[in-house]
């Protein structure tokens, strides 16, 4: 019994299996299962996620999400509106990296409009996307804190997003639901001085990110709480369909944007972070590859990929057109296509079926958060009640983009 | 949108009080004139209660009618004044609690100045001293009664009684412990502020929004109570009091000083441990009787934790004792007067790993960060306190932060030096003569502030439940096996070992020797170092403050 609780991984079952037996005379001490609902309103189900846990004392035996709480009809709307006009809906599907949604959707409806985007507006989409998945990845950091017990980081990823924030608002007005990135470009060129913004916000950003490692990523109760809990293996990850930092978490170096490079990503130099396992390169000996810890360090060191990819965007970038010349009514041709792009929490895929006409017959969003969250009740059994918030924490989903 | 104060409730506020002004002065003039009539108009104490009392009455009914309709010159006013509202607050408060102290002795005084045969003339009040005495010796003459000054000796003679002064304790003590709460509350606002670069409260009061906890106490007095329907009602009721009185009576036994104390028990130690362990059946109540999955998870988890970790700290709390050689709280805080080195911590290399245990299980004891498991926001929604609002949820609350200044105390009177400063008392007995009891008024204000007093305790609870704020605001939450595994297999042998420790320190070193100096010597300079490198730091980060808290904070919000 020592060695396994010494161990991060406690056998929590042994009382429960020995309740289970049918002679009775091994436990003292009999125990009723409980059914709880975490949800729809619960602070760290991240929105309306809604779990029913059932549970034996402080042990979760199972966990089953109910989705549906924030159901818009997205795709539906799809049907209905122009593609130029959808894009504001697609900023609403995953309202945290509203930027790399447009990008993915501008750039389904590109290929099957087979529309030319100019130069520069490449550029401009690719810092966009980035400084999007930065503040993604930020909010992702401080929820985990937070849903961890400690409420500072959180606080400390909000003040940089916000310079983030600031910057998109200057580019195009809005903070979160920008509509920037559309179909042929961007919406408006860059205003005065965003180049210089972006890069003093990139030297003020990269050594946040060790300071955000000192105070959280390595904290001693912080190691404790994330690793080796909710291990997901590279199987697994793959077979329930997981992309993104959850899958790179789990091991597997597959990120479309070095995969299978689209758009520009393939000028770009940068690497592919994945899960390690622990001991190596300083991260703590408990850590396993697939684990909470794993995937949350993930997204901190994308952080710092991101912050590449913009440093080498703004070097590159030339002058120009920031829009294509596009008919008033583009029409759509009759045939379909299915594109996916590497979003904030993976791959985010859009199928646009075009029937000639200007609007689509078909809009199908792929969001990367509703496949994630698959998995939560295969890792979310027979772990502790603490452990829930830190498993779902860690898959980091955003309901917008799970219900649609 | 249209504002929620009414105009009309200004101007009937403001004729309500006119005419309460007026019906007051009425009663003064009336009062005089049965005065006249009656023949009493010469004795200043009848007068006192029928005419000036009346009248001050009116002048305050009328003054306050004034402020209401001049809100805003009043408001400005004030706010304008808020720092030195705020320092004249506090400094008046310690001034006026040794006022009564002060009053307390002359009142002996005059009661040792007596003669016997003096005082046997009139014991039928159950005093020893009637007001005619009093004002004899007031005005140093024979014992007699009537005139102006009557009305000090009126008002000094009940102070000599147990129970009035029992009476004040009590006011006084519920008063320290809300002050505590409402002082806490708004410091860890502004504490966790500063470490999040944000504000925090910044309004209400004016400066730095330091009457914030009040304003939030008056809300939660104005809010619906709300009981659920499944709740079990009578022990919903009685949860908060159950966690509430046993955290106020943990005062009753704790000194501030050595002659600062409500009750000095000879088991005062035993006594705050056990009032603190009472404190959790409050907890599991309100888990039960909330009828919530959540609280009840919340309950239990308090029920696991508090039994788990009050061993730890009690044992860790025996080793000084073994030292002391006493549970009588003041008999240990006297121990420890003879300067920094003397503080128990230093005394050998297990009380000071003893501090540590203490100061950790304490931390679980409290139910704070990083063992806040039975309120654990990301999981228990808020645990024990889910159901729970308005005034119920706020005494809930109270007695966390009491609980919090009554640990930080007893590590302060076990640990560190009690209310003693730094310097050793000795010094002021050279200057000042070694009877206290004797030294000019001045010189007991400098030695209180000096060396040893109530203040000097205040101050290092103070710092032990900031650094408790600190931890909070720093540390991500410990899972609940990780509680029970850092309890029963870390915590629980070291201080059986600590314990084994220092009985075989106390029995082969003798005090005095060469090895108990040396050690001494150590770990005071340990100490000295903690010290000084806590105040280097701090320094350090308040020189850099501008460019350790982000931009945020300085350009972007107002008032920064």
């Amino acid at each position: 019994m020592a060695e396994t609780i010494l161990e991060s991984q406690p056998d929590l079952l042994i009382d429960w299996k020995k309740s289970d037996r049918d002679d009775g005379g091994a436990c003292d001490l009999r125990t009723e299962e409980m059914l709880v609902n975490m949800g729809p309103q619960h602070p760290s189900t991240h929105g309306v996620l809604r779990i029913v846990l059932r549970t034996d004392g402080e042990l979760v035996l199972e966990a089953i999400p109910h989705i549906g709480y924030l159901h818009r009809c997205a795709e539906k709307i799809g049907e209905n509106l122009q593609p130029f006009q959808f894009v504001p809906t697609t900023d609403r599907l995953d309202y945290l990296a509203a930027m790399n949604n447009n990008y993915g959707f501008s750039l389904a409806v590109e290929k099957l409009a087979g529309i030319e985007v100019p130069e520069r507006a490449r550029y401009i989409r690719v810092i966009m996307a980035e400084l999007s998945r930065i503040a993604s990845h930020l909010v992702s950091f401080g929820c985990y804190g937070m849903d961890l017990g400690a409420f500072t980081p959180f606080l400390y990823a909000f003040r940089e997003r916000e310079r983030i924030l600031d910057m998109f608002e200057a580019a195009c007005g809005a903070r979160l639901t920008c509509s920037y990135i559309t179909i042929g470009g961007v919406t408006q060129d860059l205003p005065e001085r965003f180049c210089e913004t972006v890069s003093e916000f990139l030297d003020y950003f990269e050594p946040k990110i060790d300071e955000y490692n000192q105070l959280l990523t390595y904290n001693h109760i912080f190691v404790k709480r994330a690793a080796n809990v909710g291990v997901i293996s590279a199987e697994d990850a793959i077979r329930w369909g997981l992309t993104g930092p959850c899958l790179r978490g789990s091991g597997v170096k597959f990120d479309l944007r070095k995969s299978l490079p689209y758009d520009i990503y393939s000028r770009f130099d940068f690497e592919v972070p994945v899960g390690l396992p622990g001991g190596s390169d300083g991260i703590p000996k408990e850590v396993r590859v697939g684990d909470c810890w794993n995937r949350y360090f993930v997204r901190m060191q994308e952080m710092r990929q991101s912050v590449r990819i913009i440093r080498q965007c703004l070097e590159q970038m030339p002058a120009g057109e920031v829009k294509a010349k596009l008919p008033k009514t583009l029409k759509l041709p009759a045939n379909e296509v299915y594109f996916e792009s590497e979003g904030a929490r993976g791959q985010l895929g859009f199928l646009v079926v075009g029937d000639g006409s200007a609007i689509p017959y078909r809009v199908k969003v792929r969001g990367p958060c509703f496949c994630n969250l698959s998995i939560t009740s295969h890792v979310c059994r027979e772990v502790l009640l603490a452990d829930v918030p830190a498993i779902i924490g860690s898959i980091d989903i955003v309901m917008g983009e799970v219900d649609r | 949108m249209r504002s929620p104060w009414n105009p009309a409730y200004k101007d009937r506020a403001i004729r309500l009080f006119l005419v309460l002004a007026g019906l007051f002065v009425a009663v003064a003039g009336v009062g005089w004139l049965a005065l006249s009539l009656l023949g009493f108009g010469r004795e200043p104490l009848v007068l006192l209660l029928v005419v000036i009392g009346p009248l001050l009455t009116g002048a305050g009914m009328f003054g306050t009618a004034m402020v209401i309709r001049h809100h805003a010159v009043v408001g400005g006013l004030l706010k304008r004044l808020a720092l030195p509202i705020f320092l004249g607050g506090v400094v008046g408060l310690v001034v006026a609690i040794w006022v009564i102290a002060l009053l307390y002795q002359y009142v002996d005084g005059i009661e040792a100045a007596q003669s016997e045969s003096a005082r046997q003339v009139f014991t039928w009040f159950g005093g020893p001293l009637t007001v005619g005495e009093i004002q004899g010796y007031l005005t140093g003459g024979p014992a007699t009664r009537g005139g102006w000054w009557g009305v000090p000796a009126v008002l000094l003679w009940p102070l000599q009684f147990q129970l009035v002064r029992d009476i004040i304790g009590v006011v006084g003590v519920v008063g320290f412990v809300s002050l505590v709460a409402m002082v806490a509350i708004w410091g860890e606002r502004k504490v966790s502020a500063d470490m999040q670069s944000r504000l925090g409260p910044m309004r209400v009061g004016g400066w730095h929004g330091w009457a914030q906890s009040m304003a939030d106490g008056l809300k939660l007095i104005q809010k619906e109570d709300i009981i659920m329907d499944g709740a079990d009602k009578p022990l919903f009721r009685l949860a908060p009091y159950l966690a509430f009185v046993p955290a106020l009576a943990a005062f009753i036994t704790l000194p501030f000083g050595t002659y600062w104390i409500f009750r000095n028990l000879d088991v005062g130690l035993i006594f705050i441990l056990a009032m603190l362990g009472i404190e959790v059946v409050g907890v599991i109540l309100a888990g039960w009787a909330s009828n919530n999955k959540w609280s009840v998870y919340g309950g239990m988890r308090e029920a696991c934790q508090m039994v788990s970790y009050e061993i730890p700290m009690g044992l860790a709390l025996l080793v000084p004792v073994m030292i002391a050689g006493t549970l009588r709280l003041t008999d240990i805080g006297e121990l420890q007067s003879g300067g920094f080195h003397t503080w128990l911590v230093f005394s050998n290399p297990f009380v000071f790993a003893a501090a540590v245990v203490y100061y950790i299980s304490s931390l679980a004891n409290c139910k704070r960060a990083p063992f806040d498991l039975p309120e654990a926001e990301s999981e228990l929604v808020a645990g024990f306190l889910t159901e729970y609002s308005g005034f119920r949820w706020c005494l809930f609350f109270f007695a966390e932060y009491a609980a919090m200044f009554v640990v930080s105390g007893l590590a302060t009177i076990l640990f560190l030096g009690a209310w003693h400063s730094p310097l050793p008392f000795s010094w002021a007995q050279a200057w000042w003569g070694a009877d206290w009891s004797q030294w000019t008024l001045w010189q007991k204000a400098l030695g209180g502030i000096l060396f040893s007093g109530p203040l000097w305790f205040v101050a290092k609870a103070g710092f032990l439940v900031w650094v408790q704020m600190w931890l909070r605001w720093t540390l991500p939450r410990i899972r609940l096996d990780q509680v029970m595994y850092a309890c029963v297999q870390v915590l629980l042998p070291v201080t059986m070992v600590l314990l084994l420790g220092a009985s075989f320190w106390g029995l082969l070193v003798k005090p005095g020797t060469l090895v108990a100096q040396i050690t001494n010597a150590v770990l005071t300079l340990i100490g000295a170092f903690f010290v000084a490198g806590f105040f280097a730091i701090a320094a350090y980060g308040y020189r850099h403050r501008r460019r350790l808290v982000g931009n945020m904070s300085i350009e972007a919000l107002p008032g920064a």
